[in-house]
């Protein structure tokens, strides 16, 4: 498959703890263009569900959801309008 | 490796009608901040900036003990006769200076906790207003209680919504999540 996965705007959530690796994504979402990629590193456990659940509840798909060396990467793709 | 195809046709039976109706989710969350300890201001200001970071409308109505974090810093003795005066002495208000509810021993219980929050930088209740100030979340002092307890507007921090009533509060939290904290 030759999508491409540029992504827009990386943050660096590591050592940041509940709730604001998601704060901080959220607002970061919000100057997003429609189908424009956000990763997000993280070291926060909580942040793995947290993630998955800010992706379901605000429509905003989570692409990938992995994990290396203790450091939790996370791709949310904006949704289109 | 053998692959084996299976080949069906295409079923007559329309998919099943799940129905129109999404589950409701609601889009406001209206949180009633009546007790001002450390170790309740910090769920609320937690679950109030999640929740404008889920795009949902989001209210703290504060009422009650749950104005005190709300006085700013700096201000030391709040109210005009010497009961709403004596109630600040006892309750020294400010984002800073909260209480736990249990262990807290004078005022070390909230320091190891503080320091306990920096250690794991989790952001303060004071970090997480600003943060919900910048969000968009409303914050509602509740009129009745300032004047009860001699707080005026001057004593509070800025970025503050107009102080309200139980009404206005109740009217927010028509179809939305509530917590009373």
């Amino acid at each position: 498959m030759a999508m491409s996965m540029t992504i827009a705007t990386s943050l660096d959530l590591k050592g940041l703890s509940c709730p604001m690796p998601i704060i901080k994504t959220a607002k970061a979402m919000k100057e997003l263009a429609p189908g424009q990629l956000l990763e997000a590193f993280a070291t926060d456990p909580g942040s793995v569900p947290d993630f998955k659940a800010w992706a379901q509840a605000t429509g905003n798909p989570l692409v990938e959801s992995s994990q290396e060396g203790g450091v939790f990467r996370f791709v949310l793709r904006k949704k289109e309008i | 490796m053998s692959i084996a195809t299976i080949e069906k046709a295409p079923t007559e039976e329309p998919a099943p009608q799940l129905g129109e109706k999404k589950p409701e989710v609601a889009e406001k969350l209206v949180i009633f901040a009546w007790s001002g300890e450390l170790d309740k201001m910090w769920p609320t200001l937690i679950l109030a900036t999640t929740g404008a970071a889920m795009g949902k409308e989001t209210t703290v109505f504060f009422t009650f003990w749950g104005l005190f974090p709300l006085v700013k810093n700096q201000v030391r003795i709040t109210g005009e006769n010497w009961m709403q005066k004596m109630l600040s002495m006892m309750n020294r208000g400010g984002d800073e200076h909260l209480k736990l509810s249990k262990m807290n021993f004078a005022g070390a219980g909230p320091a190891m906790m503080n320091h306990l929050a920096k250690e794991h930088h989790v952001a303060s209740p004071h970090e997480l207003l600003e943060v919900a100030k910048e969000m968009g979340v409303h914050l509602i002092p509740c009129q009745m209680t300032m004047d009860l307890l001699g707080l005026k507007r001057e004593d509070l921090i800025d970025g503050l919504d107009e102080p309200a009533g139980a009404t206005l509060a109740l009217a927010q939290a028509q179809g939305a999540i509530t917590l009373f904290i």
